[in-house]
C-alpha cells in the first residue's frame, strides 16, 4: 500500500503527514499527533465522541479518512483552550455546571457546543430544543443530558 | 483492511479508466458515512477507493424553468439549509432534517445515500414522490438518466453499472397546489434508522384529489411506490372510507421483512396506521 502525503492544519499548527490510505481521521489525530482528547468510542459513527470540526462542520472522524480532508483546517478539543490556558467560554460552562462525569463524551459535546455557537453568533435565540436537535449524534451514558444542555444554554443567556 | 490505493480528481476520465484497470475492485466513496462503517465490518474490500469529492462541480442546489436539480455531492446538510429546497419542497427538507445527525448529515450526500440503495434510504421516499430522475455518466457510453422508481432493484441494488456515476438528482418543482408530509418512524428520535417512512404528496382542487403520489421506505427490498394506493386515492374527493381502504390496501402492496429493528407484522401495521395518518395531516393542510 502506498503512503500518501497531505497536509493538516490542526488547531491552527499545519502538520506534513504521510499517512496509508485507510488510515481514519481519528486515529491519525489519536496516534500520530497524539492529540487524545478525540475519543476512539464505537467507531461506526453512532457516538459523536470522536468529533471534530471540519473546515467549521462538525464530522466524526471515526467516518473520515485522513486522505480525504487533505489540505482542510482541523479544530479539536485540544484547540479550544488558548495559549495562556484560558479555557474556552463553553469549556468553562461545562465546568461551571458540572456537566462532566466519566468525560468520554466532553470533547465532542464542547466542540458541538463551540460550533452551534459559531453558526449562531452568540447563541443568539437558540432553545433548549435547539440544543436537543443539534446533539442529536452525540450520545452521553453517564453524565446525563441535563446538565449538559443546562451548560450550553448558559452560554446562550451570556452570549457567548 | 487489505491493500488499498486511493483517487481523487476532478478528471472523470481518469475515473472511469482507473476503473477499468481494477477490474471490480473499484468502490466510489462521496461522504464515506455508509462506506467505512461496510469496509470496517469488512463486508467490502475495495482496492481502490475513488473519492468523488475531487468532482467539485456536483455540489449545487439550482431551480430553473420550474425543474430543481440538486448536484450528487450536495451534502444533506447542504439540503437542510437550502432556501430553495425549505420554500418549495419541505418533504424532501424535512427528510433530510431527520437523516442521521448533524455529524453525518455535515459528510453524507444525497448522490451516496442513493447509491447506497439502502431500503430505509431517508432521501429516496421524498424523491420517489417527487418523481425524481437520477442522471448518471459513464466510461466510454454516454451517462442516461433513469427514472428513480427503475433505479432501485434490490437492498443495495441499483442499476447503475459499475463504471457509472450518479451526477445530478432532477424533479419538477412541485406545483402550489400540492401538499406534502414525510412521516418517519424510528425506533428513537436520536440517529434513527426508518422502522417505516412515509412521503405523501397530493395535488388537490378543491375537494377532488387530482393527483396522489405515495412512497414507502424500510417495508420492501427496495424503497417502493403504493400505485394501488395512488389509484385509491386520485380522481375523487378523499373521505374517512377511502383513506380506511387505503389504509388496508397499504398492508398488500408492501412486503416487508422482519429485523432487530421490527417484525414484518409491526411493520405492516405501523405502515397502515402511518399512511393513514400522513394523508389526514395532509387533508388538514401540510405545506409541501
Amino acid at each position: 500500500m502506498n503512503k500518501k502525503n497531505i497536509t493538516l492544519v490542526i488547531n491552527e499548527k499545519k502538520h506534513e503527514l504521510s499517512v496509508f490510505p485507510n488510515e481514519l481521521l481519528l486515529n491519525v489525530i489519536r496516534e500520530e499527533l497524539e492529540l487524545t482528547g478525540t475519543k476512539y468510542a464505537c467507531g461506526i459513527g453512532e457516538c459523536g465522541a470522536c468529533t471534530v470540526i471540519v473546515n467549521g462542520a462538525p464530522i466524526l472522524a471515526c467516518l473520515t479518512l485522513a486522505v480525504a480532508v487533505d489540505g482542510s483546517e482541523i479544530t479539536t478539543i485540544e484547540g479550544l483552550t488558548k495559549a495562556d490556558g484560558t479555557l474556552h467560554p463553553m469549556q468553562q460552562a461545562f465546568l461551571d455546571h458540572s456537566a462532566v462525569q466519566c468525560g468520554f463524551c466532553t470533547p465532542g459535546m464542547i466542540l458541538m457546543g463551540k460550533a452551534l455557537g459559531d453558526e449562531n453568533p452568540g447563541l443568539k435565540g437558540i432553545t433548549e430544543a435547539d440544543i436537543n436537535n443539534y446533539f442529536k449524534g452525540n450520545l452521553c451514558r453517564c453524565t446525563g443530558y441535563t446538565s449538559i444542555v443546562r451548560a450550553v444554554m448558559s452560554c446562550a443567556h451570556e452570549g457567548k | 483492511m487489505g491493500e488499498l490505493e486511493y483517487l481523487i480528481t476532478k478528471d472523470f476520465e481518469e475515473i472511469f479508466s482507473a476503473i477499468e484497470k481494477t477490474k471490480g475492485l473499484a468502490k466510489f466513496i462521496a461522504g464515506g458515512t455508509n462506506i467505512i462503517p461496510y469496509m470496517h465490518a469488512e463486508a467490502i474490500s475495495p482496492e481502490l477507493l475513488i473519492d468523488l469529492n475531487g468532482l467539485e462541480d456536483l455540489k449545487y442546489i439550482r431551480e430553473k424553468n420550474g425543474t430543481i436539480t440538486i448536484g450528487a455531492l450536495t451534502t444533506i446538510s447542504e439540503i437542510v439549509a437550502s432556501e430553495i429546497i425549505g420554500n418549495k419542497c419541505q418533504i424532501l427538507h424535512s427528510a433530510a432534517n431527520s437523516l442521521g445527525s448533524p455529524l453525518t448529515r455535515n459528510r453524507a450526500t444525497i448522490g451516496g445515500n442513493l447509491a447506497d440503495a439502502s431500503p430505509a434510504a431517508d432521501m429516496a421516499p421524498p424523491l420517489l414522490a417527487l418523481e425524481a430522475s437520477i442522471h448518471t455518466k459513464r466510461g466510454g457510453v454516454e451517462g442516461r438518466e433513469i427514472p428513480l422508481d427503475k433505479f432501485f432493484i434490490g437492498p443495495n441494488k441499483t442499476v447503475l453499472a459499475e463504471d457509472e456515476l450518479i451526477t445530478q438528482i432532477r424533479f419538477s418543482k412541485p406545483k402550489d397546489s400540492a401538499r406534502g408530509i414525510f412521516i418517519k418512524l424510528g425506533l428513537r428520535n436520536s440517529l434513527a434508522i426508518s422502522v417505516v417512512s412515509i412521503a405523501v404528496i397530493l395535488d388537490m382542487e378543491g375537494q377532488v384529489c387530482q393527483k396522489a403520489r405515495v412512497a414507502l421506505g424500510a417495508v420492501a427490498p427496495t424503497i417502493i411506490r403504493a400505485f394501488h394506493v395512488e389509484s385509491k386515492l386520485e380522481g375523487g374527493e378523499i373521505n374517512e372510507n377511502i383513506i380506511q381502504e387505503c389504509a388496508e390496501i397499504v398492508k398488500e402492496e408492501i412486503s416487508p421483512i422482519s429485523d432487530i429493528r421490527a417484525s414484518a407484522e409491526y411493520r405492516r401495521l405501523a405502515s397502515s396506521v402511518i399512511l393513514k395518518r400522513a394523508i389526514q395531516q395532509v387533508l388538514k393542510g401540510e405545506v409541501l
